[in-house]
């Protein structure tokens, strides 16, 4: 398993990372000849799975795919590619046949038998949707060289879900938004979000809290739109606008009472550096203030990669494997991680 | 000339054209392996035919009730209560439901725009084409241009028969 950072973590200098972690293109594909895998059997999943690694996925996988049996992955490592963003949180759950491939630089992953047949997706640091969903089609035409998709004429790519029936297409961006937060602005900023049908769920998508103010906001509609018009509203419009208002939050923060943004941000730094135990929910909090500070300059010689980075550390497969031992059964992992986030913030 | 039963020498009183996913399939048979396969020959009369007939109709309506996907079992009714659509042919099977479900969960969407494979584009285009050929084929022979209709002619049998209605990237579950 790879002890790499990945692209996540080196948001410092993407475009607009002040405010945008990451992006993320997806698509959802299906293959001809098997049912989906919702009315598939283990044998009829384990063929697809035998169909889809022996073919040659091409792009980003040029130079070989690191293939992960996900059935015979220890559960720790299972979250360790949760953690990464390179698997589902159902996909890490799931007992039935399935597997991932992953590319070298942890920019691509293929879920194989998660909802659909073929997830595929493609993560990179701040704002970068048009260079991905670039990439994307272009490593979909690969894949589809070799492997049959199901397209309906009038529905068109077939999906599980008819959620995601038509381009499959799920365009997201992790935005952190701390100063709406404080402002007390992000409820309308969610309104309007639902207004303009999309999605805003917590830092580990569907059913997770917003902890340290982190939304992963992404596209509800597949079908009628152009996966092109997709990403270009998303990547033109809507995630600017979203840093538009949390800059302007951010503003009006300095403006009304530096000296309280100041407190609270040095706080947050002073809690990360003297703690002895820190759960996983307080390291998200106060690495998520201390992240606001480091980008309004508040905050000076900590850069934000390893801000991004620890965002990542602290999380419990990753810590486990840091520190050799197991996760799970209750157990308490606070002192190791306090330990780990003082020794990296000294 | 008379044509034979399929399952054996005696002439074929029944003929049936099947189709089945685009495929043609032609069923001749003779009386008695008609009847093994169910078929109601037009010489039952009376009573027993109207019984027939009634009882059909009932089991009829009964498939209708519970409509179920030819290919992977799926009913609307657990489509519903699961979420999941069972297969690629339950999007033909259940076109009009799942049109009108599809629509609900897209925000009023009820086509697909965009990206396709490129099987399907190459379809298409056959079959944009065919159309553009089989015009100009008409105008030629009612204008008796028959040299030009002739080489139409060849120039549409090269593109190959009109099975493309698009859907043949969807298949059906292997055995």
């Amino acid at each position: 398993m790879s002890s790499q950072p990945t692209p996540l973590a080196d948001a410092a200098m993407a475009p607009l990372g002040d405010c945008v972690l990451s992006s993320r293109v997806r698509l959802a594909r299906n293959l001809v000849g098997f049912a989906f895998v919702n009315r598939s059997s283990p044998e009829q999943l384990a063929d697809i799975v035998h169909r889809v690694q022996s073919v040659r996925l091409g792009g980003p996988f040029e130079g070989g795919a690191r293939w992960v049996n996900v059935q015979g992955t220890s559960p720790a490592d299972r979250l360790l590619l949760f953690e990464r963003n390179l698997i589902s949180r159902p996909f890490v759950e799931a007992t039935h046949p399935r597997c991932a491939a992953i590319s070298a630089d942890e920019s691509t992953s293929v879920m194989v038998n998660e909802e659909d047949h073929l997830r595929l997706q493609m993560l990179a640091p701040g704002m970068q949707l048009r260079e991905l969903s670039d990439r994307m089609f272009a490593f979909d035409g690969a894949v589809e060289r070799s492997l049959e998709y199901a397209f309906h004429p009038r529905f068109g790519y077939l999906t599980a879900c008819t959620t995601n029936v038509g381009t499959g297409i799920r365009v997201s961006a992790m935005l952190h938004l701390p100063a709406l937060s404080m402002v007390q602005e992000l409820e309308r900023v969610q309104r309007a979000a639902k207004e303009l049908h999309l999605a805003i769920r917590g830092f580990h998508g569907e059913g997770t809290d917003a902890l340290g103010d982190f939304y992963q906001v992404s596209n509800q509609k597949t079908l009628g739109r152009s996966e092109r018009d997709i990403v270009e509203e998303f990547a033109g419009s809507i995630v600017p606008q979203f840093v538009e208002y949390e800059r302007a939050a951010r503003r009006v923060l300095l403006e009304r009472d530096a000296a309280a943004l100041d407190d609270r941000v040095h706080r947050a730094l002073g809690i990360l550096r003297s703690c002895r135990l820190l759960s996983l929910e307080e390291a998200i909090k106060f690495l998520a203030r201390v992240r606001l500070g480091v980008a309004l300059g508040r905050i000076d010689h900590i850069p934000i990669a390893l801000v991004n980075r620890l965002l990542l550390e602290v999380q419990p497969a990753h810590l486990a494997r840091a520190t050799g031992t197991s996760i799970g059964n209750g157990r308490d992992d606070r002192a190791p991680r306090a330990e780990l986030v003082r020794n990296s913030l000294r | 000339m008379e044509r034979t039963c399929d399952c054996c020498p005696n002439p074929a009183v029944v003929h049936e054209t099947l189709v089945h996913n685009g495929v043609k399939t032609e069923v001749h048979l003779c009386a008695e392996h008609a009847a093994e396969r169910g078929y109601i020959l037009p010489t039952a009369t009376g009573p027993s035919l109207i019984a027939t007939k009634l009882v059909e109709k009932a089991s009829a309506t009964a498939a209708r009730a519970v409509k179920t996907c030819p290919n992977c079992g799926m009913t609307m009714q657990s489509l519903r209560e699961s979420g999941l659509v069972g297969c690629a042919t339950c999007y033909r099977h259940f076109e009009e439901e799942l049109g009108t479900l599809i629509e609900r969960t897209q925000d009023g969407a009820t086509a697909h725009v965009g990206r396709h494979p490129s099987q399907v584009s190459s379809l298409i285009d056959r079959a944009a084409a065919r159309n553009r050929i089989s015009r100009e084929l008409r105008e030629a022979v009612s204008r008796e241009e028959y040299e030009r209709a002739a080489r139409l002619r060849d120039e549409l049998l090269a593109l190959g028969t009109s099975d493309t209605s698009g859907e043949t990237a969807m298949g059906e579950v292997r055995p």
